[in-house]
């Protein structure tokens, strides 16, 4: 256990303290306990900058089951850095946030704190294991306390809907992830990802390559809500907006963006990880731009740019993963690809961060999100307008802000596309850069939308449930400024990440490229002439303003006034029609009737045994050793047969009885007769005892009817029967005459010759019972004894008052 | 004699899938009877039947019945017990509380 | 059944044999370790006997004559059972590890004692109460 194993468990350690800091300290807010966690953890790993940005890196081990493999070894460098850094630098921010955001008399923040805690450990654990198994634990943890967040308030049906949709379609994902994984141990044998990296000349030339990494890409694509599964990030929005800004747009769902970035060591280079990638994540990028148009709901429209943002997260690192298909190439094609990959990625949480928080405080202080409702609330609200036009501008692509460099850089990296001249570029590649030109147009179209809508125009208070409306106080105000500030401090100087955290994650997506000592050429500058990327600029811009102009003319078409997202009805009807599946085959099967189930769990079984005898030719009974038949035999069996059969045709009680009776009296002379004294004798008391009870109990029961069978029902009563049996004596046979044949030694051996020395008894039965295998009767009595108190609590306790006799 | 017995546990066996599928509660539990003591006697006779003495050391014989499948009966005969008690007491307590013993008229409404 | 049965040839023949059945069971018990016998088979022998006075006399007398709570003796016997187990493992011993010896007493000369025949004496007791008290839970429910 070092510092570093410490830093994944402490926010779980923290967790379990939480509930008793509530109960006892009610008049703090729990907030602030909770606060110094991910301070403390940002400023621990701040401190990991200066080594790792000299290209070193931190590799802990601590055993976990070795013999599987799994170990929870710790491994730390730029990527990881960059990961940790982000979820505790937020996660102080958003935590700060929410101590003003959530009142601490009417919120249970004991669970607020605890799944937010929980969720911070298992983020910071996906992002500092090296095994793929820990990795998945803590993957699903994420989902888990993901779940539980978006349904804080779960007395509301959509949070509910919400939760269930974002676990159902998360674990899905982390359950093939798991499979993926699981075949990337089967090709390489190892679970630990520096080692596959190692042999991923190996994982590339199996034949498994393929599935393992579609397994791999669904759960990297579910959870960074890749299209189609983007669906459950809009109705994740349910969550108090705290988590949103936290888990919804910075941290968890890029989750699938570490991963994807993490295996592109091991994937990377193949045509298909190439082509899946870039073109899902653009396929996001447009889809979810477009849909962010229609939304009306403030956090509706940061949903789907996130989608949309993640997507153009997810296509840089498709088209950056070709670096390891030239390895030693130009490197500046691709290097622009994962440079703009791991830029934006920080840009992204700064300037949505601050966005969503300044929509939570729009929600906090004027009771809704509609931003048909909202309007003039520049005058109102002067801070949190600012703090939105610096977020919304700098999504939008506008300079001074740091989203104008990534954006930028976007796009050289799109064109760089078209120069790779591999995997059939040259024909298709033009329409990578106009995709992306498109989503951008959708981009700078929302931007503008969400700005003018909610903070231009009239102020009119009568469509607000407040009575008054005010700036939010100065502690909420904190965390949205800085990061606001760290918004325009990026776009100004963005070379102060170049080298600490943006140069050691690159090398550590694309590991293996740079001989050891030296570094990416990464100098961001703002300005580069008039480039192909800044006419595009000018051209988002221009067509942005045009359909924001023309906008009233579309307001009213269906494309605007319909919400729902398609994808959404095809999950709400995949999940109604499994529901009405299940009832429909439930319903098909449970009758209710006794004899329906025995008619199918029968047929089922003699098909199977007859299918497993034919397989293996079981009934091969040759060599049959079969002891000899005396006279008096044929006499007992007869009898024995004959008060069998007997009993279905029976239509008397007392007569019922007698012939259960004769036939278990019959059992404990068969048993006299193969030389089970023992057996005999316990039989013929039980035998009795059991008499007694039948009559007992026949004596209250009605008289037996004769039961009128349709000849067809009687007919598959009378094959199963027949047929049952006659695999029973198959099997019978089959059994005996394999024990024969093998010539195994019989554990049964054990007992009889250590029965004397071992036990000191001479009934080798009785000394199996009470001694070799004690335990096993142990049990037994215990069962009998179960048994009884069922009887008693079925016959002497009553439901009171109730119609029950 | 382990085939005859086969095809007698298979009878027993017929008998009593049959009287599992009627609709008649008492049969069912009797049914319930008929089938342990086809396990019993198939557990016997599939470790061979009448070959060698009694497993009791005192009769000092050359070869003693496999011991094993015994013990494993004696105990099945007790739990059966237990099992058909409860069985009994069931139907009886339904009978008391139903007014019928007709499976049929048992299995209740659709929505249930 | 078992309210008022009233025949006395049936009453005075069970005197008798209860007697016979009663020891017999016993001996059942203490032999099984060597003969067939045991606890099973002992303990139902005990409560077919038990049973018969049941029958032949009706409830409430011998629910007089009779005062256990069989429950009590299940759980009395299930005690029996794990505490031998327990004991062994106090000596450092697996859970129900056995032990017998052989001793000289008076009047009896050499005889055996062994560790299972107290565990057998708890299967004796569940088995033997539990029988009874299924057949008179359902007996005395008929009222």
């Amino acid at each position: 256990m070092t510092l570093l194993h410490w830093a994944v468990l402490l926010p779980f350690i923290a967790a379990i303290l939480i509930p008793f800091l509530y109960k006892y300290l009610k008049r703090i807010h729990t907030g602030w306990f909770v606060l110094i966690l991910p301070l403390v953890l940002f400023v621990y790993f701040l401190s990991f900058i200066p080594k790792t940005s000299s290209g070193e890196v931190i590799l802990n081990n601590l055993n976990w089951v070795p013999s599987l493999g799994i170990n929870f070894n710790v491994y730390l460098d730029g990527l990881s850095l960059l990961f940790a850094l982000l979820i505790t630098g937020i996660g102080s921010l958003v935590v700060l946030y929410s101590i003003y955001y959530l009142s601490k008399h009417k919120e249970k923040l004991n669970n607020f704190y605890v799944y937010l805690l929980m969720f911070m450990g298992a983020m910071l654990g996906v992002v500092l294991s090296d095994n793929l198994i820990v990795i998945y634990v803590f993957w699903e943890l994420t989902s888990i306390a993901s779940s539980l967040l978006i349904s804080y308030w779960y007395t509301r049906e959509k949070s509910v809907y919400g939760a269930q949709k974002s676990m159902y379609i998360t674990v899905f994902g982390g359950l093939s992830m798991l499979g993926g994984f699981s075949l990337l141990y089967v090709i390489a044998g190892t679970f630990s990802i520096r080692e596959l990296i190692a042999n991923a000349d190996l994982v590339m030339a199996s034949s498994l390559f393929i599935p393992a990494m579609i397994l791999v890409l669904l759960g990297a694509f579910t959870k960074s809500a890749q299209f189609p599964f983007h669906i459950w990030l809009p109705d994740a929005m349910e969550a108090p907006t705290p988590v949103s800004a936290y888990l919804h747009s910075a941290t968890m769902v890029k989750a699938g963006i570490y991963l994807v970035a993490r295996l592109t060591g091991v994937f990377g280079g193949a045509p298909e990880w190439f082509w899946i990638i870039t073109i899902a994540g653009l396929v996001t990028l447009t889809w979810g731009s477009i849909s962010a148009v229609r939304q009306k709901d403030l956090k509706g429209i940061l949903a789907f740019s996130t989608v949309s943002q993640l997507g153009l997260i997810m296509s840089l690192l498709g088209a950056g993963s070709a670096a390891f298909y030239f390895q030693d190439g130009d490197n500046a094609l691709y290097m622009t690809a994962i440079l703009a990959a791991v830029f934006h990625l920080i840009n992204h949480a700064t300037f949505k961060g601050s966005l969503f928080m300044a929509a939570g405080i729009i929600d906090h202080e004027t009771g809704t999100r509609d931003i048909r409702k909202l309007g003039g609330l520049m005058t109102v609200l002067p801070v949190t307008a600012t703090i939105s036009l610096i977020g919304l501008a700098s999504m939008a692509g506008l300079p001074p802000f740091n989203g104008f460099l990534s954006k930028e850089l976007f796009f050289t990296g799109m064109l760089n596309v078209t120069e790779y001249g591999i995997f059939n570029l040259e024909t298709f590649g033009f329409i990578i850069p106009v995709i992306a030109w498109i989503a951008s147009v959708f981009t700078f179209l929302y931007c503008i939308l969400m700005f003018s809508k909610t903070f231009m125009g009239k102020f009119d208070i009568s469509k607000l449930k407040v009575k008054h409306v005010h700036e939010a106080p100065i502690g909420m105000l904190i965390s949205p400024v800085i990061l606001a500030a760290l918004v325009v401090v990026f776009g100004l100087f963005p070379n102060l990440l170049a080298y600490s955290l943006i140069e050691p994650a690159m090398a550590a997506i694309i590991p293996g490229i740079l001989s050891p000592g030296e570094f990416f050429d990464v100098h961001i500058s703002h300005w580069h002439g008039f480039s192909p990327e800044l006419w595009m600029t000018f051209g988002v811009v221009a067509l942005g303003i045009l359909l924001f102009m023309t906008f009233k003319k579309w307001e009213n078409t269906a494309f605007y006034r319909g919400e729902q997202d398609l994808f959404n009805y095809a999950y709400d009807s995949g999940y109604e029609g499994l529901i009405k599946g299940s009832q429909w085959i439930t319903r098909l099967q449970m009758t209710g009737r006794l004899r329906d189930y025995f008619i199918y769990m029968n047929t089922f079984i003699i098909l199977i045994m007859a299918y497993t005898m034919y397989r293996y030719s079981l009934p091969a009974i040759q060599s049959l050793d079969l002891s000899p038949i005396p006279i008096y035999f044929w006499l007992v069996i007869l009898v024995f047969i004959g008060s069998i059969v007997v009993i279905p045709f029976i239509n008397n009680r007392v007569a019922l009885i007698i012939a259960t009776g004769v036939s278990g009296f019959i059992v404990a002379l068969l048993f006299v007769l193969f030389r089970a004294p023992d057996l005999a004798l316990t039989q013929l008391l039980i035998e009795s005892v059991s008499v007694i009870l039948f009559m007992l109990v026949f004596y209250h029961l009605p008289k037996l009817k004769k039961v009128k069978t349709p000849p067809k029902m009687k007919a598959v009563k009378l094959i199963i029967s027949i047929g049952f049996g006659l695999m029973i004596t198959l099997g019978s046979l089959s059994v005996f005459s394999m024990g024969q044949e093998v010539n195994f030694d019989s554990i049964s051996e054990y007992y009889t010759e250590n029965s004397k020395e071992e036990a000191g008894g001479y009934n080798i039965v009785n000394v199996i019972l009470v001694d070799f295998r004690g335990l096993d009767t142990m049990l037994e009595i215990l069962v009998v004894s179960m048994a009884v108190l069922t009887v008693v609590s079925l016959i002497r306790l009553r439901f009171k008052g109730s119609e029950d006799i | 004699m382990e085939l005859l017995m086969s095809i007698v546990i298979g009878i027993i066996f017929s008998v009593t899938i049959y009287l599992f599928m009627s609709k008649n509660l008492l049969r069912v539990v009797a049914a319930t009877l008929l089938l342990s003591h086809g396990v019993h006697l198939l557990l016997l006779t599939m470790s061979g039947l009448q070959r060698g003495a009694a497993p009791i050391l005192s009769f000092d014989a050359d070869a003693y019945t496999d011991p094993l499948p015994q013990a494993l009966v004696l105990t099945a005969i007790v739990i059966s017990f237990g099992v058909t008690a409860i069985l009994l007491v069931m139907s009886y307590r339904t009978y008391k509380v139903h007014k019928t013993d007709d499976l049929e008229e048992l299995r209740g409404s659709a929505d249930e | 059944m078992m309210q008022k049965p009233n025949n006395m040839m049936l009453q005075t023949l069970a005197r008798l044999i209860i007697l016979i059945i009663l020891s017999f069971s016993i001996y059942l018990l203490l032999a099984g370790h060597n003969s067939p016998g045991g606890g099973f088979v002992g303990g139902l022998m005990t409560a077919s006997a038990i049973l018969i006075l049941y029958l032949s006399f009706d409830l409430k007398s011998i629910q007089k004559a009779i005062k256990f709570d069989y429950i009590k003796i299940i759980g009395i016997g299930l005690l029996f059972a794990s505490l031998t187990g327990v004991v062994s493992m106090l000596f450092g011993f697996p859970f129900l590890k056995q032990f017998f010896d052989y001793f000289t007493l008076p009047i009896l000369g050499e005889v055996e004692l062994t560790t299972a025949m107290v565990f057998d004496l708890g299967v004796y007791f569940v088995v033997l109460a539990s029988a009874l008290t299924i057949i008179l839970t359902i007996a005395e429910d008929d009222k």
